[in-house]
């Protein structure tokens, strides 16, 4: 039978293509990383659904706590201030400031679910707080956000994450860990966590939260990992 | 896929999760050597992993359709009905144990196993690979490897018999080099 493509043209055809695109080869390897990190993005938020929960393992899956590890990025873990308060702004009707007991008078939500790191370990804990879904309808959020940035006491640690995550009605504002109260090494007083995301946009040590129209970058976002993050 | 794998699988060199490492596995906590990885680094491993995948599912799905639509899965697939005395004569005669190769069409019987397993270890190792990728959005495929620790360890699997199945292709090949110009140009037409 003939046909109009052996493997022979074919194969000297990507030889004489790979020749000529082999000029340059370290922007085009940066470029062509860059738009399948795009399209992976595009693909991620596909899959996601608002309405999709992470699946709750049984209680018997909890990892010893001793094993969940716990990673900051000042030399010593971070201890709160004194003082220490939320500060929840930009895009707003009323920007304000909680205290903790505040935050814990809000309608509580708690889940018991598995953590997913971006080194590949896996662990599971029950966390306890206020959605970021509350949060956002008591000061009264805009439309307009499309974007939510995390920021902490933590050395300047950061995150942002797109708005349809942070909506999540399983991401929220932590405030206890298997039943307790949260504890300096898993980000005391106050940290954001969530299945629908890998470790490390799970912000410790939380200082603010801003409702934002444009994306900003974080810690280890900007140092090359993945900004969507989705799992 | 290979490269950029094993130095995704240096950040946490070990099965099972956290406070439960398997204990059948040997080598808990030894990161593969760094001239088998690819990709410099965690982040720059995971660009590669996740851009070069899609070429890699792209191309296996054009495979597939190809083999079926074409009717070439019949002399191609391991029928074991058909194949597996073949498949036993072929391998007695590598051992010597047998002193002449079994009757032979398009494939004997081993070859048939063999690259029947390679393309059964590609199709596990994708979906194990989705598995670990999206375990919270698409839960049922992790769900269906047994959790997102044992979907890890299939997926480490794959990579060895598929680079176990090379190693031995490769052997086979140097044993009968004039086989290479039928695999490059595609052989007979017929």
């Amino acid at each position: 039978m003939a046909r109009l493509i052996t493997r022979r043209k074919l194969l000297l055809g990507l030889a004489a293509g790979a020749t000529l695109a082999g000029c340059d080869a370290g922007g085009t390897a940066t470029a062509f990383l860059a738009g399948m990190e795009r399209w992976n993005e595009r693909v991620d938020r596909l899959l996601f659904s608002e309405n999709r929960l992470a699946p709750e393992p049984p209680a018997s899956e909890l990892t010893p706590e001793a094993d969940f590890p716990s990673y900051f990025i000042s030399d010593s873990v971070p201890l709160a201030p004194d003082n220490w308060m939320l500060v929840v702004g930009g895009l707003v009707a009323r920007p304000s400031v909680f205290s903790l007991d505040q935050l814990m008078r809000m309608p509580r939500t708690g889940m018991r679910v598995r953590h997913h790191c971006v080194e590949g370990w896996s662990a599971v804990a029950e966390w306890h707080g206020v959605t970021i879904r509350e949060l956002a309808k008591t000061v009264g959020a805009s439309r307009d956000t499309q974007y939510v940035q995390f920021r902490s006491f933590d050395n300047g640690y950061y995150s942002t994450w797109d708005i349809e995550s942070s909506l999540h009605p399983q991401t929220i504002l932590a405030y206890g860990m298997n039943g307790k109260t949260l504890d300096p090494g898993h980000g005391a007083p106050l940290r954001l966590y969530s299945p629908v995301k890998l470790g490390y946009k799970s912000v410790k040590y939380l200082t603010e939260v801003n409702f934002l129209a444009n994306r900003t970058g974080g810690y280890w976002e900007d140092q090359g990992y993945d900004w969507y993050g989705g799992v | 896929m290979a490269g950029s794998g094993l130095q995704i699988f240096a950040a946490y060199p070990a099965l099972g999760p956290r406070g439960g490492l398997y204990r059948w596995y040997p080598f808990q906590n030894d990161a593969p050597p760094s001239w088998l990885r690819f990709g410099g680094w965690l982040a720059g491993a995971r660009h590669w992993h996740f851009a070069i995948a899609w070429f890699l599912i792209f191309n296996g799905v054009i495979y597939l359709i190809y083999m079926i639509a074409s009717g070439e899965w019949r002399r191609r697939v391991f029928i074991p009905s058909r194949d597996t005395s073949n498949a036993l004569a072929m391998f007695s005669y590598y051992l010597r144990i047998r002193k002449t190769p079994p009757p032979e069409d398009f494939y004997n019987g081993l070859q048939r196993m063999a690259y029947t397993s390679a393309i059964l270890f590609g199709v596990v190792v994708v979906l194990s690979g989705l598995a670990i990728y999206k375990p919270v959005q698409l839960y049922w495929i992790t769900a269906a490897f047994g959790g997102y620790d044992v979907a890890r360890v299939v997926h480490l699997s794959c990579l060895v018999l598929l680079a176990s199945f090379t190693a031995m292709h490769l052997v086979l090949v140097a044993l009968h080099p004039r086989t290479i110009v039928t695999m490059v140009t595609g052989g007979h037409r017929g």
